[in-house]
């Protein structure tokens, strides 16, 4: 679609955003980004978590401001909260001690409307999103469902330039988001929905190929976009046509993509630090799962049909799929993924094996399980307190994804029976014989 | 009358007008009494006063008690006004001025640790002079007191709701441009409403005791008492009557009670609906007297005429402009602020420490401070001696409580009430005991002080216990975890939270309450311990404003240290390892 003839309504220009931690360092989350939003247009914001996506929404909200760079509401740079943009949020964000109309009605309150067009227009946006019969509940009272057109209401009733939604469906059951995804579809295309853009933030790839005019793929840490789609099908969009799977195999392609993943090749674990290659959070339960699905898939298989079969979204399939590529258990190219030998044998193999096989994968390839263990096979008591992995986490991570860090690598060195952690004293004790798996 | 199940719409207005006329009467009835009541009272508040010729006692005539108990009950309620509105102002504050919120809150934490009862004196002088001649000084320093019991908490409860707020919420009250009142109204206040009408509730049950030691108070050599069933007992307990003592604790049971069930109880019930969790909870708070009051018309009746009211703030508060924070400062600026605002408090602290450094070096010596942390030493033993005993003697009953959903069910209303009651109003009895029974007041005042800090561990562990899932404990019958082992693994790690918060209440009261449990008055005999509360006891009715300043501050300093080197870690230990 040619939207570059169209009004830009929001526009980010060079927009940094590094966020101090506590300790002072600088952690970069948003880099160097420039994107704009037109009229008549549905953009999507699509990354891993750790992308910056909600951020890069936030700034582009005027709720935070960037670091450096701009961010223009028709060509004005934002002092404040963005007078243009109405926000769908995940959670919801209702007032629970509000009514449906209330809670519709406060943003109309909030703008000086006075009460008789305040209730009629409330009441015309309640219509129009599905919720009429519903004016007097409160949100306890409602389904997620529900919930959500109620967040959708009170955004549209301000009719605002553009409509800003922060993972509008991801709180939601399969069924819910779909429906709910289709009638914002509908409303959208009989122009009934009293907006100009909508921006999305999401990480599900096949939500942002059915809804959107133009994918924004981001990469992650820090937050850089890597690459612009158009998607150009009509709407509705079929999930079954060869086009609309290309198109997600593609962004599986990109969001997976090699240059990210520098463990993915042997030679890489010398080069790697605890903090260039982080882990991912996944857990060993959930890593051998999808081994074991795989391996019954015939060892290779789309990474969309994966996802497909499991009723997985992206954000709770990727973690699985960059540990599995971490640890050479398994390894993807162009949105394939495919088992390794090793792989192979820690799927099929009996509880102690497979405790063995990871123990020596994980100390050799998941370089903050190979730093713990080197660390304490280096000191006399074979005894460390965590704090000195935090310290040395917190050269590339905030407190708290630090400490993500930390328990991802407790969680991994335990299984593998490479060290223990004693949550009272908060120490690290070496298993063993576990230098013998580095 | 064809009742229709459940609640239909067209059928409810039906039945309701006709059926309902006498709860309407009953609530006209209740309203037409309390406005009787405050008619009948407003001219005596301002009833002229002379320091010299002021009633030093009340009359004891058992007729005046539903006189009194009227003053002593507006006194508590606008002390909780009074709270509300400084929580209001206080904590939001504290929560949206970044540099407001290093001073505000340590200010808080050492006024939640300070001894309030050590501060009448120089409360009542200041009041008295601020209304020359009108018994009004005397009532806002009795009220003044009791706001210094109830407010701190109430403070920092809605402080933590608000700096608690979902992120999202924020965000959404910022995108929907939200003015600064409508942010407050429809968002601050309804969010922070249960936190708010529970630490209510606790603080003003707490408030009972300040409102029995500040109506009747000797300041300056001199002795004042204002009408109220704290000085009613006071002036009993003076002539050491204990017939009247006796009733005075019965007018007092009934007003605890009736507080809390015409009062108390439907607030917390009503705050219910602000409750953000979607989870039902098992057991809600229920008032028969909010039931009552919603299916009279009476909340038509009142919210009918407020409506301009509210329509009228939402307009007139426009002028304050958007809840919203400029984006970006630069940043040299902010520094600059920054350290003109640190350089300007340190600047205030220290000349203000210099000041009162300088008044006690000049008027007591500054050895005063050596004899005051000695005394200290003595009163902190008792406190210890208080927790100790009191741990052995309620754990265990309070768990045997708690663990007995039937027992709990008649128990806690009962201990809710012991908790609330002014222990000073039993004093008498366990002094007669003492003087009979030839004990000195060094050990007996551990009892006293006990009589009304005890009541917290109970209630906490009565809490802690009933919190127990139930599959846990059939878990530990059926693994037949018994004995010692049960209390060990089970029953002593699963109500620890719970205790550790008895634990700050109570031995926070028991400081407070050794001013008035260190030196003890019944009839003739007049009994003194060795302790820190005896000490500010002593200055406070002397008048002698130096020492008033030693005592208070180093008794400051030992609930502060105690709070920050042991509950604060306990705390933190509950809170990371024993949280259920």
């Amino acid at each position: 679609m040619a939207t570059a003839t169209r009004t830009t309504i929001v526009e980010a220009a060079d927009v940094t955003k590094t966020f101090t931690t506590p300790d002072g360092r600088a952690l970069p989350v948003l880099d160097d980004i420039s994107l704009h939003l037109a009229e008549g247009e549905i953009v999507a914001l699509l990354g891993k978590s750790g992308s910056g996506k909600s951020t890069l929404l936030r700034c582009l909200a005027g709720l935070i401001s960037p670091s450096s760079g701009t961010v223009t509401y028709r060509g004005t740079p934002l002092r404040a909260a963005n007078p243009g943009v109405a926000m769908v949020f995940q959670s919801f964000a209702l007032l629970p001690w509000l009514t449906v109309q209330q809670n519709v009605e406060l943003s109309l309150q909030a703008r000086g409307v006075d009460e008789d067009e305040r209730r009629e227009r409330a009441l015309r946006a309640i219509d129009l999103i599905g919720l009429d019969g519903f004016e007097g509940a409160y949100p306890k009272e409602l389904s997620g469902g529900m919930r959500q057109r109620v967040g959708f209401a009170r955004a549209l009733v301000v009719e605002p330039d553009a409509l800003f939604m922060d993972e509008p469906f991801s709180a939601l059951d399969v069924l819910t988001a779909e429906n709910l995804r289709n009638e914002l579809v509908g409303l959208w295309e009989g122009h009934e929905a009293p907006v100009k853009s909508i921006l999305i933030v999401t990480h599900n790839i096949e939500e942002a190929v059915l809804l959107a005019d133009r994918i924004l793929v981001l990469s992650s840490n820090p937050g850089r976009i890597r690459s612009e789609l158009t998607v150009d099908l009509p709407r509705p969009r079929d999930r079954r046509t060869p086009q609309f799977e290309a198109l997600v195999d593609t962004v599986y392609g990109i969001l997976t993509g090699r240059e990210e993943q520098p463990a993915a090749e042997p030679a890489a674990p010398q080069a790697a630090t605890p903090i260039t290659t982080p882990l991912p959070p996944a857990t060993v339960g959930g890593l051998a799962g999808l081994l074991e699905i795989l391996l019954a898939m015939g060892g290779e298989e789309g990474l969309a049909e994966i996802a497909d079969e499991l009723n997985f979204e992206v954000d709770d399939l990727l973690p699985l799929v960059d540990a599995a590529v971490l640890l050479d258990l398994a390894r993807t190219t162009d949105g394939r993924f495919a088992i390794t030998p090793a792989g192979r044998e820690f799927a099929a193999a009996d509880i102690l094996t497979s405790k063995q096989l990871f123990a020596r994968q994980a100390a050799r390839r998941a370089p903050l399980v190979r730093a713990v263990v080197q660390a304490l096979a280096a000191t006399e008591d074979h005894t460390l307190r965590e704090d000195l992995f935090l310290d040395l986490l917190r050269a590339g991570f905030d407190t708290e994804d630090a400490r993500r860090q930390l328990e991802t690598a407790i969680d991994w060195g335990r299984y593998g029976e490479l060290y223990d952690y004693d949550a009272d004293d908060a120490e690290f004790t070496l298993d063993p014989g576990a230098e013998a798996a580095l | 009358m064809v009742r229709v199940a459940g609640d239909g719409f067209p059928s409810r207005g039906v039945w309701r007008r006709p059926e309902l006329r006498w709860v309407d009467l009953l609530v006209a009835a209740a309203l037409i009494s309390l406005l009787y009541g405050l008619l009948r009272l407003a001219p005596s508040l301002n009833a002229p006063f002379l320091p010299d010729q002021a009633p030093a006692t009340v009359s004891t005539d058992p007729s005046n008690l539903p006189y009194y108990a009227v003053r002593s009950l507006v006194r508590m309620f606008v002390a909780l006004v009074a709270s509300v509105l400084f929580t209001f102002v206080y904590a939001i504050a504290a929560a949206r001025l970044r540099r407001a919120e290093k001073v505000l809150l340590p200010v808080l934490d050492i006024l939640q640790s300070v001894p309030i009862l050590g501060f009448l004196s120089v409360t009542v002088t200041a009041f008295i002079n601020l209304f020359p001649g009108s018994t009004l000084g005397l009532e806002c320093a009795s009220i003044f007191a009791i706001f210094t019991s109830m407010a701190w908490n109430m403070t920092f409860a809605f402080y933590y709701s608000l700096v608690s707020q979902p992120g999202e919420l924020d965000e959404a009250a910022r995108v929907m441009r939200l003015t600064k009142w409508q942010r407050f109204w429809r968002l601050d206040v309804p969010g922070g409403m249960i936190p708010l009408v529970w630490n209510g509730m606790m603080s003003f049950g707490g408030a009972w005791f300040f409102l029995a030691a500040s109506e009747s108070i000797s300041v300056l050599n001199h002795h004042y008492a204002l009408p109220g069933i704290g000085s009613y007992a006071a002036t009993a307990i003076g002539r050491g009557n204990l017939g009247q003592v006796g009733i005075a604790i019965g007018v007092m049971v009934v007003m605890v009670i009736g507080v809390n069930v015409l009062f108390w109880r439907p607030m917390t019930a009503w705050s219910e609906r602000f409750r953000v969790e979607e989870a039902e909870a098992a057991d809600r708070p229920r008032s028969l007297v909010l039931d009552l009051l919603r299916r009279s018309s009476l909340p038509e009746l009142v919210a009918r005429p407020l409506r301009p009211v509210g329509l009228a703030l939402d307009r007139g508060t426009r002028v304050f402009g958007l809840a919203e924070h400029p984006l970006a400062r630069p940043a040299s600026q902010e520094r600059a602020g920054d350290v003109f605002f640190a350089g300007a408090v340190t600047a205030v602290v220290l000349f203000g420490a210099w000041k009162a450094f300088d008044y006690v070096s000049t008027t007591v010596g500054l050895r005063e401070f050596g004899h005051a942390f000695a005394l200290g030493a003595a009163t902190f033993g008792r406190v210890l001696v208080l927790l100790a005993a009191a741990t052995v003697v309620w754990v265990p009953i309070g768990v045997w409580i708690g663990m007995n959903p039937k027992v709990t069910r008649f128990a806690q209303p009962v201990v809710q009430v012991l908790a609330s009651f002014p222990a000073n109003f039993l004093f008498p009895f366990a002094t007669a005991a003492f003087v009979a029974l030839g004990i000195s007041l060094n050990i007996g005042s551990v009892l006293l002080m006990a009589l009304g800090a005890q009541w917290y561990i109970l209630f906490n562990v009565i809490a802690g216990a009933s919190a127990i899932p139930t599959d846990l404990r059939e878990a530990m019958t059926g693994f037949q975890v018994r004995g010692r082992l049960r209390w060990r693994a089970f029953i002593l790690p699963a109500v620890f939270p719970y205790y550790v918060t008895g634990g700050i209440t109570a031995a926070g009261g028991a400081w407070n309450a050794s001013i008035v449990a260190e030196v003890v008055q019944y009839g003739s005999h007049h009994l003194t311990a060795t302790g820190l509360g005896a000490y500010i006891a002593d200055a406070t009715g002397t008048g002698a404003f130096p020492k008033i300043l030693v005592g208070v501050s180093v008794m400051s300093v030992y609930v502060v240290a105690l709070n920050r080197l042991l509950w604060r870690r306990l705390y933190r230990l509950a809170e990371t390892r024993y949280s259920l």
